[in-house]
């Protein structure tokens, strides 16, 4: 009955059809999630969580989003102070983000590829992982140790960081372009400088620009955070405040629902910006 | 035959150029508006920053390496030598204690928020779905989870737990929560809407339908926005640390604030060799998995 | 049965000459008052078709005609609005969540994207036709009897693709792909089986590759072929019956010597002036 041609089955000892041979990539999937399971099981019992009662924890926790979320009132501002103070942060994020996109331009031309040289490009992309790799806490505090806490250790602090992650995106777009636009460029004589504002920019505008905004809204929520870890004011100092000062949880609850409000309008953006792009990342 | 549909409009620049002028003067204009604005009301001044970075600079290089300047005679003569500075180095180990546990910290909050946004991104995906209800429910929660920042997670539960690591835990597990939940809807909706189709016009059952259709197309690049949360997880923790006073972000604060920069210095650099090695391990991993 | 299959004799040309073939008239899938709508977009309006067991009918019209809602209303893909689909003497749109597994079964179908999980190896995808038939449990693990996978391999030889057998999806050619679609259908053990657009992301000689084993599957198993397609005169050539399908309605059903220029112009309208017919 059998007559196909067999030569490519493989079967086992009993001769049993083989229907999932194993590959690299399975394997690795597989191992990787037992690794990480393991780490995670690891961690649970090394977990440094002294001063915690676990039952009372989990009541107090649950009885606090009770009153944060559905009681929210604040005693130290009215609205409007406190939508002031947001403004304050998001305006933060938003000249960390300008000045940051200013030179990530430059060195993300400089770092592209196809632009410059390999060499420039290496050692750029270099110097540029290592200042992301550090978190922006510790970029505005090694600037706070110079310029003193405040707005100018706070923006140089999260643009360093900001610099990091713009030139890899931007870089990374640069590189995508097909590289027959630029080639038909300097093929008609063009020099570098109208290569870049005749082909790499606009054709690369929307992504720049997508990038940029995503970055913005994480900016948003590093402004917070700095605001309540590195003095830069706005409404993160209000929030660090009210928790280690006031010990007052419906105030924290006022200040989630308007960094909440401003998050979910950006994100909002963010998605109409990539419909209207037809970005997909 | 039917045509493909070209991937890409290719923008010329000439196009480009007639078409956005308007656009582009606007948007110039008002970015210079916004940004005068903003230095306003932040009391920022571009002056003050060109003003302070020398300053910084310099500073950094002479103060923060983990080396001093000591005075000896060497044949007579006084003689100016840079040694390390043992008190600093001294600290390494305590160092390296405390950057495992928050390595070890940010593997649990991404793996096990892991999980639960897989629950969730199934929920809310247009490919799995059980209803539109219980999507729209799966999908403002996680949202809700992941546009808090995560200083204001650590914040809300130092408030419950105390200032320990579990506190720090929680924050980064939430906002992994959100944040993985939404990219695992992304990659459920990408990897395997047409073969979830394909097996449910066979008759496949749902839990058929995940584990063969939806688990096999997605689960590499689940894996991969695993890794990358890992990795943000360990820049986060140094935030969170600082705030829960737990981890390395709270020896660094300590050694901050008494001003033993050469010490803090270390904490920085060992941090970035750890993220900058996650990342190369991701890397490799990922050309394997993919 | 299929052992007839794997000999490669042009099976057309002895199809073409014993047309009208003897039918046995039985009906398989009764389609009365068929309605789908979008919101208030109307995409297929009172659609009623009978198909006999064997045949092999192709649906013509222009795009956004409602060709393809009308194929996955077939099996429920898509949920029709109004009307009855009758398929082995049940109602399918009557049928709760088990008894539509079961009916689905029973229903092969081949789509434009070849629709496979492309990360996983051939026989794995063709194996995946037979979950239909398995307890929730079984299949859930991947527990496929030795029978299913001697039928498998079967198939996969049947369809050329022996040497691929153990190759990842991804790593195949869009023709390949297809025949992987059309293996995952046939261990179904279908009565009927759907097309959606088989061959239109295909390059002409895999297209006539797909279509000719489509046409030996008809002829040499007696499976009903339903086939949407964009190439009129593809469908001239294959079919035994053609349906013309405009904004939801059926325009034109008969045998493909009926299908007049004059008939053609009527099924797609403006378009005709575009439409390459050769």
């Amino acid at each position: 009955m059998m007559n196909a041609k067999q030569e490519y089955i493989r079967r086992t000892k009993k001769n049993k059809i083989i229907t999932n041979p194993l590959t690299p990539a399975k394997l690795g999937i597989f191992s990787i999630f037992s690794f990480l399971i393991l780490l995670t099981i690891i961690g649970f019992f090394t977990i440094n969580s002294k001063g915690m009662v676990i039952n009372k924890a989990i009541f107090e926790a649950l009885e606090g989003f009770k009153n944060m979320f559905f009681r929210p009132k604040s005693t130290r501002f009215d609205l409007a102070e406190g939508m002031i103070l947001v403004l304050q942060t998001l305006a933060l994020a938003f000249i960390t983000t300008l000045v940051g996109s200013g030179f990530a331009l430059i060195l993300g031309l400089l770092a592209a590829k196809n632009i410059t040289n390999e060499k420039l490009s290496n050692a750029i992309k270099m110097i540029i992982s290592f200042i992301r790799a550090i978190p922006t806490v510790l970029w505005v505090l090694i600037f706070a140790i110079g310029a003193g806490l405040g707005a100018v250790a706070a923006v140089v602090g999260m643009s360093f960081h900001t610099i990091g992650y713009l030139v890899k995106a931007y870089s990374e777009s640069f590189e995508e372009i097909d590289g027959g636009v630029i080639e038909a460029l300097r093929a008609s004589g063009a020099n570098w400088i109208q290569i870049i504002f005749q082909a790499i920019l606009p054709s690369s505008a929307t992504y720049l620009l997508s990038w940029t905004f995503f970055r913005f809204e994480i900016n948003f929520a590093v402004a917070v955070a700095m605001g309540a870890a590195a003095g830069a004011g706005g409404i993160g100092f209000h929030l660090f405040n009210a928790a280690g000062f006031y010990h007052d949880i419906r105030e924290i609850g006022v200040i989630v629902y308007l960094v909440l409000a401003v998050a979910l309008i950006m994100e909002l953006i963010a998605i109409r910006l990539k419909s209207i792009y037809h970005i997909h990342e | 035959m039917t045509e493909k549909p070209a991937k890409k409009n290719l923008i010329t620049p000439k196009k480009f150029f007639k078409k956005n002028k308007m656009q582009l003067t606007i948007f110039f204009i008002s970015l210079i508006l916004i940004t005068w604005l903003t230095g306003a009301f932040t009391r920022f001044k571009a002056e003050d920053m060109v003003r302070a970075l020398p300053k910084v600079g310099a500073w950094i290089s002479k103060n923060i390496l983990p080396v001093k300047q000591e005075k000896t005679i060497l044949n007579g003569i006084e003689k100016t030598i840079t040694v390390l500075d043992q008190k600093a180095i001294g600290k390494i180990p305590k160092i390296l204690r405390e950057l495992l546990e928050t390595v070890l910290m940010s593997i649990m909050a991404s793996t096990t928020a892991a999980f639960l946004s897989f629950i969730f991104a199934l929920m809310g995906s247009r490919t799995t779905r059980l209803n539109s209800f219980m999507a729209v429910i799966t999908r403002i929660i996680s949202s809700i989870s992941r546009n808090i920042p995560v200083a204001a997670w650590a914040i809300i539960f130092l408030f419950s737990f105390g200032q320990n690591s579990f506190s720090g835990f929680l924050a980064l597990f939430f906002y992994s929560f959100g944040f993985q939940s939404r990219v695992f809807m992304e990659t459920i909706d990408e990897a395997s809407a047409s073969s979830v189709e394909a097996l449910r016009a066979a008759g496949a059952s749902y839990p058929q339908v995940i584990a063969h259709a939806v688990l096999p197309s997605s689960a590499p690049q689940i894996l991969s926005w695993i890794l990358f949360m890992i990795e943000t997880n360990i820049r986060s923790a140094t935030l969170v640390g600082i705030l829960t006073a737990s981890g390395i972000g709270n020896i660094f604060d300590i050694y901050y604030k008494s001003r033993q920069y050469p010490t803090a210095f270390l904490v920085i650099l060992s941090i970035a060799v750890i993220v900058i090695l996650i990342e190369f391990i991701s890397n490799s991993l990922r050309r394997v998995i993919l | 049965m299929i052992q007839t299959l794997i000999k490669n004799e042009p099976v057309i040309a002895e199809k073409k000459a014993s047309y009208p073939k003897k039918k046995n008239n039985k009906i398989i899938l009764e389609i009365k008052n068929l309605k789908k709508n979008y919101k208030d977009v109307c995409a297929v309006k009172n659609i009623s078709l009978t198909v006999t067991q064997g045949e092999f009918i192709s649906i013509i019209g222009p795009s956004g005609s409602g060709k393809t809602t009308l194929i996955r209303c077939v099996n429920r893909l898509i949920d029709a609005t109004e009307g009855e689909i009758i398929f082995d003497h049940k109602n399918l749109l009557h049928l709760n969540n088990k008894e539509l597994r079961q009916a689905r079964a029973k229903i092969g179908m081949i789509f434009q994207h070849y629709n496979l999980v492309y990360r996983l190896s051939v026989i794995e995808n063709v194996l995946h036709g037979r979950l239909g038939y398995k307890s929730s449990l079984r299949g859930l693990f991947g527990v496929y009897s030795d029978a299913e996978k001697e039928k498998a391999v079967e198939i996969i030889d049947m369809l050329g693709l022996n040497e691929m057998i153990y190759k990842r999806c991804d790593q195949l050619s869009g023709g390949q792909k297809q025949r992987v679609g059309i293996a995952r259908a046939l261990i179904q053990d279908p009565k009927i089986i759907l097309c959606d657009e088989p061959i239109s992301s295909l390059d002409p000689s895999s297209a006539k590759i797909i279509m000719d084993y489509l046409v030996r599957v008809q002829h040499d198993l007696g499976i009903t072929i339903i086939v949407n397609l964009h190439q009129v005169d593809v469908a001239m050539k294959y079919a035994d019956r053609i349906l013309g399908i405009r904004e939801g309605e059926i325009v034109f059903d008969g045998s493909p010597s009926e299908l007049s220029k004059e008939k053609i112009n009527e099924i797609y309208g403006t378009e005709t002036g575009e439409l390459i017919l050769d």
